[in-house]
């Protein structure tokens, strides 16, 4: 019986190099007033390509 | 580190260091929540009892499945991150919160800027000191490619003209300096007109638009200065420009006040008003506010933000979804451990900078002399109170370190934490409880719809 379903998921413990830091500033998307990050976007592609 | 959660008539196990998400059923929901700290013939025992017909073979099977699941680092995976986060550098500057405005054409009654003033005197931003800013953010962007301005207040669009020369200088200032320059505009709504829209249309990568929601709610706060409402005379100004954005980015932002604990009413409202994408923040108040936020309110709020989610799912199953800012999640994607460990970057790669050119590690600073770090002009001066307030993140913050929702959110607010416990590398405690209850309806959605 399969009684777990994994979800994909990105593998957060992946991610030792710390990233490019281009996304956006959490604050300055909608909140103003927390600066939480589940619902940024990663822009390392979009750096990348326009460098 | 896992964080086992029931919503939505769902089991979900996330497994922290991962992120990895699980759903699961009752037996291995119990199973997962004991293995680390029962025998297997603990578990095995207790399972058994719980849940009749249930036979060894059933047990060593789930066993295995939770060992595969451990050995690929999926399920109680160690810590990574935390080494990352040991040889962190602040970085240079990315973003700037410009108050173009220390005036406002409403008196909104929780307003955290004090009516647009800050505690201070009004003003407005010239085009001299915008243009300055514009070039301190440069000077002080070493090695990043995206910038991000905001413009806030007060309210901004009492100072359009300069906003519109310093977009325009912004813009000739780009290709010379390798800098991608992204605005946004934080607007309580009243002046918007066919040039405002325009406008944001062509240089604004997203409007942030001040709506509580039902008219009562949003006219019990949000008034003129003569003590009037505002719904009805905002509310078309605001369908105007959402309309015209075309696809670009906007956010119906409302406030949540202890006059509206039952906000999903308001963001309801909001929705049906034909807005698809909508931010709701608690109010920042201090305590003896009449109008704030207190931990006796936490269960109203968590009950609210999951009958918000239920009804979002049932919604978007009905075709007539939208979108609510906090339940946005990207699990598999997202952004890269600098933001997950530090945040906005408050201080350090974020600051605010006032009508006269005076910068603050943000804009809930701003007034507050105390944390004034220096000027465009001079720099940075007070180095150290940028290194104090630059060097927290989810592995110094003692409270941080052992939460589960530590990788989404990043720390929360340092203005927060410094209003609610007087100490930036502290946290605020209530927010961490609604920012947790949150992610858990953001990932219970996903799994729902997965």
């Amino acid at each position: 019986m399969n009684r777990i379903v994994t979800m994909e998921t990105r593998d957060l413990s992946s991610l030792t190099d710390g990233g490019c830091g281009e996304c956006q500033t959490s604050c300055q998307s909608a909140c103003k007033t927390s600066c939480g990050v589940a619902n940024q976007q990663c822009e390392h592609h979009d750096a990348n390509s326009e460098r | 580190m896992i964080h086992c959660f029931k919503l939505g008539g769902i089991n979900i196990v996330l497994d922290v260091n991962s992120g990895s998400v699980h759903k699961v059923d009752d037996v291995a929901y119990d199973a997962i929540s004991m293995f680390e700290i029962s025998s297997k013939e603990e578990i095995v025992c207790s399972l058994k009892s719980k849940y009749e017909g249930l036979t060894d073979e059933d047990a060593n099977e789930l066993f295995s499945e939770i060992e595969g699941l451990k050995q690929c680092n999926k399920l109680f995976s160690p810590d990574k991150v935390a080494s990352v986060a040991a040889g962190r550098q602040v970085g240079s500057l990315k973003a700037m919160c410009m108050n173009v405005a220390h005036v406002c054409n409403m008196e909104c009654s929780y307003c955290f800027a004090g009516r647009g003033a800050y505690g201070a005197g009004e003003g407005l931003m010239s085009l001299e000191v915008g243009k300055r800013a514009i070039d301190f953010l440069v000077e002080h962007s070493d090695g990043r490619k995206n910038l991000d301005v905001d413009f806030f207040g007060g309210e901004p669009l009492l100072n359009f003209e300069v906003v519109k020369d310093i977009v325009k200088y912004a813009r000739t200032i780009e290709q010379g300096s390798g800098k991608k320059f992204r605005f946004t505009l934080t607007t309580n709504g009243l002046l918007i007109d066919e040039d405002v829209i325009d406008f944001a249309h062509r240089e604004i990568h997203n409007v942030v638009l001040s709506l509580d929601g039902r008219p009562e709610t949003n006219d019990m706060h949000r008034k003129s200065p003569e003590g009037m409402g505002s719904y009805d005379l905002i509310l078309p100004k605001l369908q105007k420009m959402v309309s015209e954005r075309r696809g670009k980015g906007y956010y119906i932002r409302g406030t949540i006040t202890s006059k509206n604990l039952d906000f999903v009413n308001d963001i309801l409202h909001v929705a049906d008003l034909g807005f698809a994408e909508i931010s709701f923040e608690p109010v920042v108040a201090k305590d003896e506010e009449p109008y704030s936020l207190r931990m006796d309110d936490l269960p109203k709020l968590s009950g609210q933000y999951e009958a918000l989610a239920v009804e979002m799912l049932k919604r978007r199953k009905e075709g007539r979804g939208f979108s609510f800012y906090h339940f946005n999640i990207d699990l598999t994607g997202g952004p890269c451990v600098h933001k997950r460990i530090a945040g906005c970057g408050v201080a350090a790669e974020y600051v605010a900078v006032t009508p006269s050119g005076s910068l603050y590690p943000c804009h809930q600073f701003v007034g507050d002399e105390q944390f004034e770090l220096g000027d465009i002009w001079r720099g940075i001066t007070n180095g150290a109170l940028r290194d104090e307030i630059g060097k927290w993140n989810i592995y110094s913050r003692e409270e941080c370190a052992g939460c589960w929702a530590k990788m989404y959110c990043a720390g929360g607010c340092a203005a927060n934490a410094y209003n609610d416990c007087g100490f930036v590398g502290g946290v605020y405690a209530l927010g961490c409880e609604i920012f947790k209850k949150r992610l858990e309806c953001a990932i219970m959605m996903k799994v729902a719809e997965a």
